[in-house]
Formats: C-alpha cells, structure tokens, sequence
C-alpha cells in the first residue's frame, strides 16, 4: 500500500519537474530568438573607438534587423565578427561601402602616408573612430558584409551617457 | 468565445513550436539542401538529384576545424548567398595554386575552400582565402537521397599542400 503511494508521488514529482523544465527551455529559445533576431545588449571596451564609447567599457543595445536587410551604411556604428579571430566582435564604425574610393591614412602614428582602395562588391570598409589606436580595415582590408552580426542603436550604461551615441 | 480560445491556443502552440525549431537550427543542427554540382560527385553526383544534408552548428563556438571538413558559408561578395564548399587550407597553411603559378600564405583567422570538382567550383581560387567568420556550420551526414545515406568523409589527398615552411632557402 505504501510503495503504492510512494510510486504515485514520484510520478506526480516528475511530471512537475518536467513541466517546470519545459518552461525553462521555451524561455531560453525564446531569449535565443529575440538575441539573435531582434537586438541584444553588448558589453565593449577598448580604446579603438574614443570618444564616443568609453574606454573602460559601455553596454550598448544592437538591433540585428537592419543588417539583415541590407541597411547598413556608411556612420553606422557596427558590431562585427574580427576577421583576424572569429571568436572575438569588434564595434567599429563603417566608413564607405561595396563600390566606393576610401582614401585613408596608413599610420597616423610615424606617416602622413596615404592609401586610397576601391571596396569589393560584398564587403565594407570599417574604421575605429580613434585612429591613432584602433585595428581595422586599414589593417586587415575590407570585411566581407557577412561578417556584420548588429547596428548599435543606443548606449545603456552608463546612465550619463544614456541615449544615441552622438552627443 | 470557445473558437477564439481555441484558435489562441493554436497559435500559442505554433509559436512554440517554431522558436524552438529555430533555435535548434541555429545552435545544434539543421538540415539544408545542396544545389549545384561543385561538389560531386560527395554531393549531387547527378545532376538532377538534389542532396539533403546535415548541418552541424556546434563547430561555431570555438571554430576549431579540419583540413578536409565541408562546411556551410555565406559568400564574401553577397551575404545573402550560402556556398557548401571543403577546407583545404587553415590559418598559416600555405596553398599553391598552378593557375596563377604562385604560393600564398592563408593569413590568420582565415582559410582556404575548394569544390571537389574543380571544373565547376566557385571558390577559393576566385575570391582568395576568406574569414572563419563566415562559417554558418559543417556538414556531417547526408540525409537525403536513402541510398546515400551516411557520413560525409574528410578527404585530405586533394592537392599537394606543400609545407613549403620546411624548406629553409625559401624566403
């Protein structure tokens, strides 16, 4: 009689559990979904792109809409995967798109020397807003447009900086 | 009120169903259809037939790949486009190509694809090496025609790649 009960309570427990699981799962594909797909929040540090993102590090919204569509053009300010290391994103502002002349300087540091390349069709040419120390297109060369996974859209923290990055 | 409760519940399941799906398909695998023939005969050795295959996406996280894998990528000159194409070159390898009678180095964070039938591939040898960073996921199995049913093989013997950094007089 009691294994009996006992036998029921367990069934009873591990439907429970289950159910609660469910809900957890649905909730993590639901955060996968609206990450992916709609926008998510990104911590970045870095000098590369003073002053408008600080150095010790801001937490940006970037919607992950426009790139899909095609929208991305040149002043937007643009997460991308590193085309030197594909673990790492880099935020970096993009500069002139598939088609355009980009004449830029080589190493603001020791030169005045200047380049000017033709970006290929399918890719873009990004730059850190911080020249003087910022590895981008001028260094590695244009990114393939594939490699863009967000537009920022606004700063989050800190709360002085609250709001569209242009201030 | 009991059909509009009815059609809400319907939707709800849909809904449901469908974030999982997509979140299934973008973190652990998904299965595509390959079209065209640059990669027969591994892939449509016919021309008709239209392989189904396995896409695994667990590769993603640390972008830890093989000389031989076939993967998924998106084009570098559309983003839109996706090409299955195999590794035939890893960050530092050094690839010959007899078309241009030249040897390049595949720089860091990139690698080098190749069709298996070369006579009609776009790849590596037109756009030059591209970024890991394009890499949408790597073919494990085909799925898709029954009788073809099975793992896709890493086939390394593609080309002599020469380990040219062996011979000391070369630089």
């Amino acid at each position: 009689m009691n294994l009996f009960g006992n036998a029921v309570r367990w069934r009873s427990i591990a439907k429970e559990a289950l159910d609660r699981t469910a809900i957890v799962a649905k909730f993590l594909c639901l955060l996968h979904v609206a990450n992916t797909y709609i926008c998510t929040p990104t911590l970045v540090y870095g000098p590369s792109m003073l002053p408008t993102l600080n150095l010790t590090g801001d937490v940006l919204l970037a919607e992950r809409v426009s790139h899909r569509l095609g929208k991305v053009g040149p002043g937007d300010v643009v997460l991308v995967r590193s085309p030197v290391d594909p673990r790492k994103s880099l935020t970096k502002r993009v500069v002139a798109m598939a088609g355009d002349k980009v004449t830029f300087v080589v190493d603001p540091r020791n030169s005045d020397r200047v380049r000017t390349i033709v970006v290929p069709r399918g890719h873009v040419w990004i730059q850190g807003d911080n020249i003087y120390a910022s590895s981008d297109s001028r260094q590695f060369g244009p990114v393939p447009y594939g490699l863009i996974e967000g537009k920022i859209l606004c700063r989050v923290w800190p709360l002085d900086g609250f709001g569209s990055l242009n201030h | 009120m009991g059909t509009r409760s009815l059609l809400w519940d319907i939707t709800k399941k849909y809904f449901t169903v469908g974030l999982i799906g997509l979140t299934v398909s973008d973190r652990y695998a998904s299965i595509v259809s390959v079209r065209g023939s640059s990669m027969s005969p591994a892939f449509n050795p016919g021309s008709d037939t239209s392989d189904y295959v396995l896409v695994e996406k667990f590769c993603l996280d640390k972008y830890r790949f093989s000389h031989g894998d076939v993967v998924v990528f998106s084009s570098p000159s559309n983003h839109k486009e996706k090409h299955i194409k195999r590794i035939i070159g890893l960050p530092g390898d050094w690839i010959g190509t007899p078309n241009l009678d030249d040897v390049l180095k595949v720089p860091e964070g990139h690698f080098w694809v190749e069709g298996d039938n070369s006579v009609s591939s776009l790849d590596s040898r037109s756009f030059g090496p591209i970024p890991l960073g394009l890499i949408r996921g790597r073919v494990t199995h085909i799925v898709w025609p029954p009788q073809r049913m099975g793992r896709v093989e890493k086939e390394t013997n593609q080309r002599p790649l020469s380990s040219l950094q062996d011979r000391p007089g070369f630089y």
